[in-house]
C-alpha cells in the first residue's frame, strides 16, 4: 500500500489533502509539533477509510532533528507533502527579528532542512514525489506580506531548483500555489468569494497535481493568470501601487 | 471577524464575530477571550437560536471518534454533520436512530435542538440514544454527562439551545439495517378527518408523516398524503439491488442559485403547488421502494431551497398539540386557510410519549408550516400562539424567532427547573443567543 507523509499535519489543508489521499488508498503518516492534536484525526481516517493513519512529531523550526525523525519512519514515504507554513504579521515582522525569523524559519528554512533530507532518501532510491506548498505571496513581493512572501519565494525556487534535480532521478516534484484560501491561516481577512478556494480544493489539487506528474499547479486556475499579471506590471509602476 | 450569518430561514439576519476551532486547546482559548457567546452548527434551525453578536462555530471540530461496528455505537465530535455520519454507517449496515428532515446539521446540533424524525412515536428524540456526551461548560470546564452522570446537565443539554454549554463529543447508539432501501407506502387523504384515521390505522410503521393541503376549505379541507416507511430487508430488494443492499445513494442535487422575489410565492401559486402535488398521487395508494435520500431528505436534493422564500426570508412555525386537542389543529389550519398563507411545506406528524424538561416534543399532533415574512405576518403567528396555547400546546424553539417569553413559559411546564440548571452550569449567562435573550432564558 502507498504511504504519504503529511509534514505540518494540524493545518486546514492538510486535513483535506490527508483525507483525499485515505480515500484513495494511501496509508497516512502524520506529522506536526502537538502530536496529541492529531489523534481525532487519525481515528477519523481510520474509520472513514479503513486506512492505517500513524503519527509523528515533528517540529519544523527544529533543524537538527529532521534527518533523525526522517530515519526513525518505520516505513518510508512514497509521497512526502510539506504543507507547514507560517503568516505572521508583516507589520509586527518589520520591527521584530523575532517574528521575522520565525516567517522566515517556518516557511523556508525548516522546509529545505527536511526536504533535503527527504529528497536525498527519494533520490537514492529513485522513486517518490515531493509536494511543497508555497504561495502566490512568494511571485512578486509586496509592501503588505513581503516578508511572508519572500520565505516563499526562496520555496518556490527550492522546490524548481529540486525539481529539475531530481527530474533525472526518477523523482517527481510538484510546486502548489494555492492563491487564496479559507483556513485558519486566512480566517481574520476578508477574501473575496470568487477567488478563494475551500481546502477541500487544494487536497484535490494536490492529488491531482501527484497523479497527473503536474509541475506547477494553482488551486483555482484564474490565479496563474492574475500572478501572471502582477508580475507584468513593470517595477517603476508596481512600487507605487498599494498592495 | 465579523460577517453578516442567519440561519436557514435566513430571518433574522445579524453581523456576528464567528470563531471556529480545530482542537482543545483552540476552543479554550476562544471562550477565554469571549464576552459572551453561543455555540453553533451548520446553521439550520430556522429562526435565532444559534445567533448572537459571537458565535463559536463547531463545523471545523468534526472527527469521528470511534465506531463499534458489531453493537452500533458511535462516537464523534460535535461539528459532524449526519451526511458524513450517514455514509460511514449505512454502508456498514447501520442508521441513524432519529434524523429530522435534513442531513445537513451537525451532531451537536442534534442534541442541542433534540431532534425528532417521522419515527418519534417509536425511537423518541434523538437524546434517547445519547449514551454519554462531554459539554465544555461556560467557565471552561469540561463536564461528561449522561443519563446517568451528572443527570441535570444531561437533561438541560439535549434541546437546550446550547445554553448549557458547547458540546464537544457524542456517543450515541445506531439502528440496525439490511439494506439503504425504505419500503414506502403513500396514501392519499381526502381530509381531516380521514387523515387521522389513518394515522392510527398505520401507527404500527415505524416511519410516518404527512404532507397536507392547508389553503383547502369544505369538504377537502386537510387534504393530504400520508407518507409511511420501514426498512426494506433484503429479500423485498429488486434482483439487481441485491447483492449490494448497503449501497449509498448516488449524489445528486441542484441548487437554487438565487433568492426568488417575493411575490412569487402567493395563495395561487401555493394553490396550484399544492395541486400538483395532491394529483401527482394519481392512485389512492402508491407502494414502492425508494433509497433512503428521497424518503427522509427530499428537500436535501434541492441546496439552498430556502432562498425560495425570497430576501426577506421565512419563518417556520412548529407547534405540538395534545391528541385529544383535534379541534385546536382544524381551528389553527382554517385561520391558516381564512388568511391564505397556505405554505409548500406543511408537515403533521403524531408525536409518541416523551419524558423530557425542555424537549419539544409530547404526545400528539404536530404540524410544522413555512411562511415567508411579510408585514402583517408577526401579528397573525402571535393570534396563533394563542390558540397553540388555548388547546395546550407548545412551539419548538428550534424553528422559533419571534415567539413571546410567556408564550414558552405556559408550554413548557419545567421551565423553571431548566433555567436554574442552566443558572448552575452558565452563572453570568456567558453563553446567550438573540433567542435566550428574547425568552428570557439569560437575562
Amino acid at each position: 500500500m502507498p504511504t504519504v507523509l503529511i509534514l505540518g499535519a494540524s493545518s486546514d489543508m492538510a486535513v483535506a489533502i490527508a483525507k483525499k489521499f485515505a480515500s484513495k488508498g494511501y496509508a497516512i503518516q502524520l506529522a506536526a509539533r502537538q502530536v496529541h492534536r492529531l489523534q481525532p484525526l487519525q481515528s477519523d481516517l481510520t474509520i472513514r477509510y479503513q486506512q492505517s493513519c500513524d503519527l509523528y512529531e515533528f517540529d519544523a523550526l527544529a533543524f537538527n532533528t529532521h534527518a533523525a525523525f526522517f530515519d526513525s519512519l518505520p516505513i518510508k514515504p512514497d509521497i512526502a507533502i510539506c504543507v507547514f507554513g507560517y503568516l505572521g504579521e508583516n507589520e509586527t515582522a518589520r520591527a521584530n527579528w523575532q517574528e521575522s525569523e520565525k516567517i522566515i524559519h517556518t516557511n523556508y528554512t525548516g522546509a529545505v532542512s527536511i526536504l533535503n533530507v527527504i529528497s536525498n532518501y527519494f533520490a537514492a532510491r529513485k522513486q517518490g514525489a515531493i509536494v511543497g506548498i508555497s504561495s502566490v505571496a512568494g511571485e512578486r513581493g509586496r509592501q503588505s506580506n513581503y516578508i511572508y512572501g519572500s520565505a516563499k519565494a526562496g520555496f518556490t525556487a527550492y522546490l524548481s531548483g529540486l525539481r529539475n534535480r531530481l527530474f533525472r532521478e526518477g523523482v517527481h516534484v510538484v510546486s502548489v500555489q494555492p492563491g487564496f484560501v479559507y483556513t485558519r491561516m486566512t480566517e481574520n481577512l476578508a477574501l473575496p468569494a470568487l477567488l478563494t478556494a475551500k481546502p477541500e480544493a487544494v487536497g484535490e489539487t494536490v492529488y491531482k497535481a501527484v497523479v497527473r506528474k503536474q509541475n506547477v499547479v494553482y488551486v483555482k486556475w484564474f490565479w496563474r493568470w492574475i500572478m501572471l499579471i502582477i508580475k507584468s506590471i513593470p517595477e517603476f509602476m508596481f512600487k507605487k501601487l498599494k498592495l | 471577524m465579523k460577517k453578516s450569518i442567519a440561519n436557514w430561514g435566513n430571518y433574522p439576519v445579524m453581523e456576528s464575530d464567528e470563531k471556529l476551532f480545530s482542537f482543545d486547546d483552540q476552543l479554550q482559548e476562544i471562550i477565554r477571550t469571549s464576552g459572551h457567546f453561543i455555540p453553533r452548527g451548520n446553521g439550520r434551525c430556522y429562526g435565532d437560536a444559534s445567533l448572537s453578536t459571537e458565535t463559536i462555530n463547531t463545523l471545523k471540530y468534526d472527527k469521528i471518534l470511534s465506531f463499534d461496528t458489531v453493537n452500533g455505537i458511535f462516537e464523534c465530535q460535535s461539528g459532524l454533520v449526519l451526511d458524513q455520519v450517514l455514509e460511514v454507517i449505512v454502508p456498514k449496515g447501520w442508521f441513524l436512530p432519529v434524523t429530522p428532515g435534513t442531513k445537513f446539521i451537525t451532531v451537536g446540533g442534534a442534541v442541542g435542538s433534540d431532534v425528532h424524525g417521522k419515527n418519534h412515536h417509536v425511537d423518541g428524540c434523538f437524546s434517547n440514544h445519547v449514551i454519554e456526551m462531554d459539554v465544555v461548560l461556560a467557565n471552561g470546564q469540561t463536564t461528561t454527562c449522561s443519563p446517568q452522570q451528572h443527570t441535570d446537565l444531561f437533561e438541560a443539554t439535549c434541546g437546550g439551545m446550547g445554553l448549557t454549554g458547547l458540546i464537544t463529543r457524542i456517543k450515541f447508539r445506531l439502528k440496525k439495517i439490511e439494506t439503504s432501501f425504505i419500503r414506502q407506502r403513500q396514501i392519499k387523504a381526502a381530509n381531516l378527518e380521514e387523515l387521522i384515521r389513518l394515522f392510527e390505522e398505520y401507527q404500527h410503521y415505524t416511519y410516518s408523516m404527512a404532507w397536507i393541503d392547508c389553503l383547502k376549505k369544505g369538504k377537502d379541507f386537510g387534504r393530504s398524503i400520508l407518507i409511511v416507511g420501514e426498512h426494506a430487508t433484503v429479500n423485498e430488494l429488486k434482483e439487481q439491488h441485491r447483492n449490494d443492499p448497503l449501497a449509498l445513494p448516488r449524489k445528486k442535487s441542484i441548487s437554487f442559485p438565487f433568492n426568488l422575489p417575493s411575490w412569487v410565492l402567493n395563495t395561487w401559486s401555493v394553490k396550484a403547488f399544492n395541486f400538483l402535488y395532491y394529483a401527482k398521487n394519481f392512485k389512492k395508494e402508491i407502494n414502492n421502494l425508494v433509497p433512503y435520500e428521497p424518503f427522509f431528505y427530499p428537500l436535501d436534493a434541492i441546496l439552498h431551497w430556502n432562498r425560495g422564500y425570497g430576501k426577506k426570508g421565512f419563518v417556520q412555525y412548529q407547534f405540538v398539540l395534545p391528541l385529544h386537542a383535534k379541534e385546536g389543529l382544524i381551528d389553527i389550519l382554517n385561520r391558516i386557510s381564512d388568511k391564505g398563507l397556505g405554505s409548500f411545506l406543511a408537515v403533521l406528524k403524531v408525536f409518541g410519549k416523551q419524558e423530557s424538561l425542555i424537549s419539544f416534543p409530547f404526545e400528539g399532533f404536530t404540524l410544522a408550516l413555512d411562511f415567508p415574512v411579510r408585514k402583517d405576518l408577526f401579528a397573525f403567528l402571535d393570534e396563533l400562539d394563542q390558540v397553540v396555547l388555548r388547546y395546550g400546546g407548545r412551539l419548538y424553539m428550534s424553528k422559533d424567532a419571534r415567539m413571546r417569553p410567556e408564550i414558552l413559559e405556559a408550554g413548557y411546564p419545567r421551565l423553571e427547573e431548566f433555567k436554574a440548571i442552566v443558572k448552575k452550569y452558565n452563572p453570568d449567562a456567558k453563553i446567550r443567543s438573540v433567542q435566550s435573550d428574547r425568552l428570557l432564558l439569560t437575562k
